[in-house]
This record gives C-alpha cells, structure tokens and sequence, in this order.
C-alpha cells in the first residue's frame, strides 16, 4: 500500500533550486532508505515530509506530497497536525534538557493524549519499551536525559518521536553520530518499528540502506535519478550513476 | 642553513617571551591602578563609618522647659528643650561671656535639642534630674577627633575657634568625647550640616528607581528580543531595527536625561526628582542592554532544541515558551542585573530631571522627590565642607559594594543555571 506520494516536488532555497521534479512514493510499513552524496538533497526532501522546511524563511516548496490522499502542502493542512502524525528523528541526538520522563511526555502533554498522570506513564512505559531503552533508563526517569550516552539518546529521541503514535517516522541519518554498537542497536530497532510504522531513513551509509530498508531511492544532484526495491538498486540498477555511487566509485 | 633554522626559531620564542611580557605588564598596570583607586576611596572614606559624641551633663528641670511635676507624654512632646540644651552647654564654662556660649553651643550639631528631648522621651523619670546625654559633635570637631583637622592654621582661617578647640580638648582629657559605629549616616536624610548628613533618602531613591526600571525595561525587552529572535522575519526592516536597538545602546546617558526632563516632565507633567520619572528614564537606557544580552542568549540555544520541539508537533509560540525562552533565561537575567548595575551607576540623566534636588526626607515611594547614591556622590562632592570629603568616599563605598553584589550575582547565574552546549 502506498502511504506517501509526492509528484513534482520542486524546493527553492532564495534562487537556487534544491530539488527538481522529485516523484516518489512511499510503502506502508516499509523502510524506505534515501540515499545520495552530500548536498544531493535528501535531507530536503525528507524535511519536505513534515513541512520542517516551514521554518527556513527563505524556502519554498512547490508540487504535492499526498499523504493519506491529503496532500500537506494545502493551505488548509495544519503543521501540528501533520507533526503528530509524521515524527521526526534528527542526526545528532537533541533530546530536551529535561528528565528523561519530561523528554517522552512532552508531545503527548501538548497533544492532550493522556486524561492522568497514570496513563502518562504508561505513555512514557510503552514509548521507552519500543525504544528499547526502558530497561537502561526505567531507574533514571527522572534524571537529565541529556545525561544519558550518545546512543541512548538518540534511543530517547526515537522513542520522544513515538510517544504521539506517529503513522511516518522521518530518519535523518539518525546514527552518524554513533559508533558501531550504537548502530547496530538503532537498525535493529528501526526493524522492529516498521511493524507499526512507515519510515523514511536518510543514510550516509550503503551497507546500512542494505541492511534496514526494503525500497531505495538514489538522489543526485536535487534529482531523483532512481528508485524502487532495495534489492534491485544495490544489485542490479538501471542507471550508471546509480551503479557508480553504490560500488563507490564517486560520492 | 641549519643555522639560519635555529636563528629563527630563537626569535619566534623571544617574540612569544615579549609578547607574554607585555601582557603581563598590563595586567600589572591595570590592577595597580584599581588598587590605588581603592586604597584611597577606603583610606578616606572608612573614618565616615565612626561618628563622634560629646557627653554632656544636662539638667532636665521642669521649670525651665515649661512643664510641671508629673507631666503627660504630651506635654514631653510640647515641651521647650531649647533652653536647657543652650544652659546645658553653657555651662561646660562656667566663665564664660555670651560670645563664647554662643560657640560653645556651636560644638554640637543643631539636632541637640532633638537629642536631649529623646532621652527624656524615653525615660520620663529624668525630671528634675541631671543626666550625661551624647550630643553629635559638629562636623568640624568631629574632624578634629578624627585627627582630619588642621589646627595649626592661623584661627581666622579656621571655622573652629581656639576657644572651642580648648574647651574640646578639656572634654577630651576628661573622656567625654566618644567615637561610635555612625548608624546615622544610613537612617539620615541628606543634610546641610556634615555630622547630620546620612544616605537612606538616596539609597532609597536608588532602590525606588531601579525597582520602577526593572519593571518596564525587563518585560519589554525580553518581549522585543523573543519577537526579533523567533518571530520576526529577517528582513531589511528587522536589520534596521537591530542596527538601532545597538545604537540605542551607544546614545549617551545624558542624552535620555534630556528626553525624560523633556517628555516625562514636560509632556506628562510627572511629579519632578521622583524616582519614577528617574526610573522610567534610566529604563529607556537599559532597555537596549536587556535586549541584546536576551536575544545573544536565544541565539545560543542549539536550533536542533527547536527543531525537536517543532518536530514534536509544537507550535511556534509552544516552542519559544516552552523550551527557548526558559533556557535562555540565566543569560537574560545575568544581563538585565548588569543592565541595573548600570543603570544604578547611572547620574548624568538623573540630574536632568531634578534628582539632584537637596531632600531632606526619605521617600516612601517612587512618587516621592529622592535623590540616588551616584547623585548624592555629586552633591557632596560640590559641598566645600571638610566634613563632607569622608562622606564621598563612604558613599561610594557603598555604591560599589552594592555593584559588586550584584555583578557578582549575576556571573553566580551565569555559572550556575547557564546550560553548556557541546
């Protein structure tokens, strides 16, 4: 099933154009990794996703990102809105310099989600269980979570990022800055969540989109120069390019 | 070749060696400096601290101040001091003449009467009775106790005459002269005469007018800072407005003054030398100081904290609220607190618009006339009497201590509360 479809996305930033015509759709539970050198424009087209670019003045985004048949570049889409429903995990770890409780409950509280403190804390429980982190952090709930190590914060911001039950989790290479354990344990978490979730990864690494996603797109230069299954992109691509960039040869 | 390497070497560290010295050799300077500054306020002003008493025996005779027997606590209040204070001093000679009575009564400031009417205030059973009474010495032999006087100068080039001067000198001999903590100089108002003069009006102007400061500037800045910083478009306009706000920064003080003697007083009829036109003027002043420091600490928060927040489905609005303002506020409160040290430094506007009044009560409220401590400086500056030098140095003294205080709690919540982005 398609979850996201975007057609003739264009993205300005001031004169210059970031993005060219990009059309691609998006599978339902499905890791869909975005790949392409630096500056190719697939940080800005994931950001396109949740309408983040909103918040660089000089940017403007034309064409439609149908999500749900709902395209959120309408006038009347709501930016909240459209932020519960798609959740965002940043490359560096920024978990608030709140306790690692105030980090999870912070969007069900702005959303209303929860009616007590009980049910909060079930929110909070069941957002650190899928993040696989409850168990490191269950005794210290209450304590910095900007005090937690680098993966483990970055573990607090996916599980921030679930707390509001997103339908799109956004992953904007989400373990750049982990080592390898680090990383290990966020891909395997990234499995784990696509059961309930449909995820856009945006990843430096090859060997990565490999192993987490199941469809890939290859962006160069603010094109979309291929996508499809991750299978096919990897061992068998239609476009040089694509075949250059994947066996290292440029990028 | 090697040589020449090791030439070159030798004189890349010399030039660090120099260039360490000079450095050195500044900080010398500068702390030479600040310490000769200090050693002279302390040295001339720490004897400001200690006020001198004459203890003089007076005879509360019920005849003379006018009262009966067994008198009301009315009839305390209503009675005449006046001439039992004169015979009081008087009799310190029993010789002598009318002239030197009359200088004898000028050995203790004109509160004496107030003094012994005090004394009797509070214990009524003095009547008919003779008491030792501490009477404020005038300034000059205050002066004189202190060792600040010069006596040998030819007599008609003093204020104090030989005469006085004998008579102190016999009070001396006998310990009835006194030196105490002078808690005077923080109840009094300011007074013509030096041993009278103390600094709760001024200080109490100065509380008033930061306080009113405090509450204009700091809610409109902060608000001006949040807007320019999260809101506000970054165009030419805003660019404009920025470059002014830094100018506003650099308008001399005077300048303001000038506005608030023209608009405040002239315009809105404000009550004159009161503390809230004093303190809406200098608010105008601190105003562009709270606004860069509030908008330097909203820069400093990471965007990757407004990103989760807006990322998390925040409004605008919910994410300055909730996340920047709150981690920007030590910053903004260490720079307001150094924007009121300013301000509370502050004397040329204040002049402008009538704080350099001479107030001889303390206010009650920032609608009352008051003068500020920086002002009060001025004032006893000008003043030619020897008894007033002491007291610029203590009053600065105590201006310092209050800016030290307070940049000092400025740097603790900077320190303290500050977050540290890595």
């Amino acid at each position: 099933m398609i979850k996201i479809k975007a057609k003739n996305v264009d993205v300005f930033y001031g004169k210059k154009q970031a993005l060219y015509n990009i059309g691609l759709d998006i599978e339902e539970n499905q890791v869909t990794a975005l790949i392409g050198p630096s500056g190719c424009g697939k940080s800005t087209f994931l950001r396109c996703l949740n309408r983040m670019n909103d918040v660089i003045d000089i940017c403007r985004v034309k064409g439609e990102i149908l999500i749900n048949d709902f395209n959120i570049n309408d006038k009347s889409c709501d930016v909240v809105r459209l932020r519960e429903k798609i959740g965002m995990v940043f490359q560096k770890p920024n978990p608030f310099p709140k306790t690692v409780y105030e980090n999870i409950s912070y969007g069900p509280t702005i959303h209303g989600m929860a009616q007590s403190k009980q049910e909060m804390d079930e929110i909070v429980e069941t957002s650190l269980k899928k993040a696989a982190l409850w168990e490191e952090v269950k005794d210290r709930l209450y304590e910095p979570g900007t005090g937690l190590s680098g993966g483990q914060q970055q573990r607090l911001c996916i599980a921030r990022a679930i707390s509001v039950r997103p339908e799109v989790i956004l992953m904007d290479e989400p373990c750049s800055a982990l080592d390898p354990i680090a990383t290990a344990q966020i891909e395997e978490l990234i499995d784990e969540l696509k059961k309930e979730h449909t995820i856009i990864i945006v990843t430096h690494s090859m060997a990565q989109a490999a192993r987490v996603s199941q469809n890939t797109g290859f962006f160069h230069l603010g094109q979309l120069i291929e996508h499809g299954s991750t299978d096919k992109i990897f061992k068998n691509p239609d476009n040089t390019k694509t075949q250059d960039y994947i066996t290292g040869r440029f990028g | 070749m090697n040589k020449n390497k090791e030439q070159l070497l030798n004189k890349r560290y010399r030039a660090e060696r120099r260039f360490r010295l000079y450095g050195q050799s500044a900080i010398f300077m500068a702390l030479l400096f600040l310490t000769i500054f200090i050693f002279k306020i302390f040295s001339t002003g720490y004897s400001a601290f200690q006020k001198t008493w004459l203890i003089v025996p007076v005879n509360f005779d019920a005849e003379m101040m006018m009262i009966d027997q067994n008198p009301s606590k009315e009839d305390l209040q209503d009675a005449d001091y006046y001439d039992i204070a004169l015979k009081s001093m008087a009799d310190l000679d029993q010789n002598a003449n009318d002239d030197q009575k009359n200088q004898l009564k000028r050995m203790v400031s004109y509160f004496f009467e107030k003094e012994i009417k005090n004394e009797i205030l509070n214990d009524p059973s003095l009547i008919g009775k003779t008491k030792e009474v501490y009477l404020t010495a005038s300034d000059d032999l205050d002066q004189v106790f202190k060792g600040n006087y010069p006596r040998d100068l030819p007599e008609d080039q003093r204020r104090v005459s030989d005469y006085q001067l004998k008579i102190f000198d016999q009070l001396v001999a006998k310990g009835k002269v006194e030196s105490k903590f002078n808690i005077s100089f923080f109840t009094y108002a300011d007074s013509r005469e030096a041993e009278l003069a103390g600094i709760a009006s001024s200080f109490m102007g100065s509380i008033f007018s930061i306080l009113v400061c405090l509450m204009i500037a700091f809610p409109v800045a902060v608000l001006a800072a949040i807007y320019l910083e999260e809101f506000a478009p970054k165009n030419r306009f805003t660019d404009f407005i920025e470059v002014n706000i830094n100018n506003l920064a650099a308008v001399p003080s005077i300048v303001f003054g000038l506005l608030g003697l023209g608009v405040l007083l002239a315009i809105f009829h404000l009550p004159r030398s009161t503390p809230l036109v004093g303190g809406i003027t200098l608010s105008l002043m601190t105003l562009p100081t709270i606004i860069i420091a509030a908008r330097a600490s909203l820069k400093a928060v990471p965007p990757s904290i407004r990103e989760a927040a807006l990322a998390m489905g925040a409004s605008r609005m919910q994410t300055t609220m909730h996340h920047t303002v709150p981690l920007s506020m030590p910053g903004t409160l260490s720079g307001t607190i150094i924007g009121l040290a300013q301000a509370l430094g502050e004397t040329a506007p204040l002049i402008l618009i009538g704080m350099v009044a001479f107030v001889n009560t303390i206010p009650g409220s920032p609608m009352d006339p008051a003068a500020s401590l920086p002002v009060q400086i001025y004032i006893w500056a000008e003043s030619a009497e020897r008894g007033f030098v002491e007291k610029v140095s203590a009053c600065i003294m105590v201006l310092l201590g209050f800016l030290i205080i307070m940049n000092l709690f400025a740097q603790i919540i900077r320190h303290k509360f500050e977050k540290k982005w890595n």
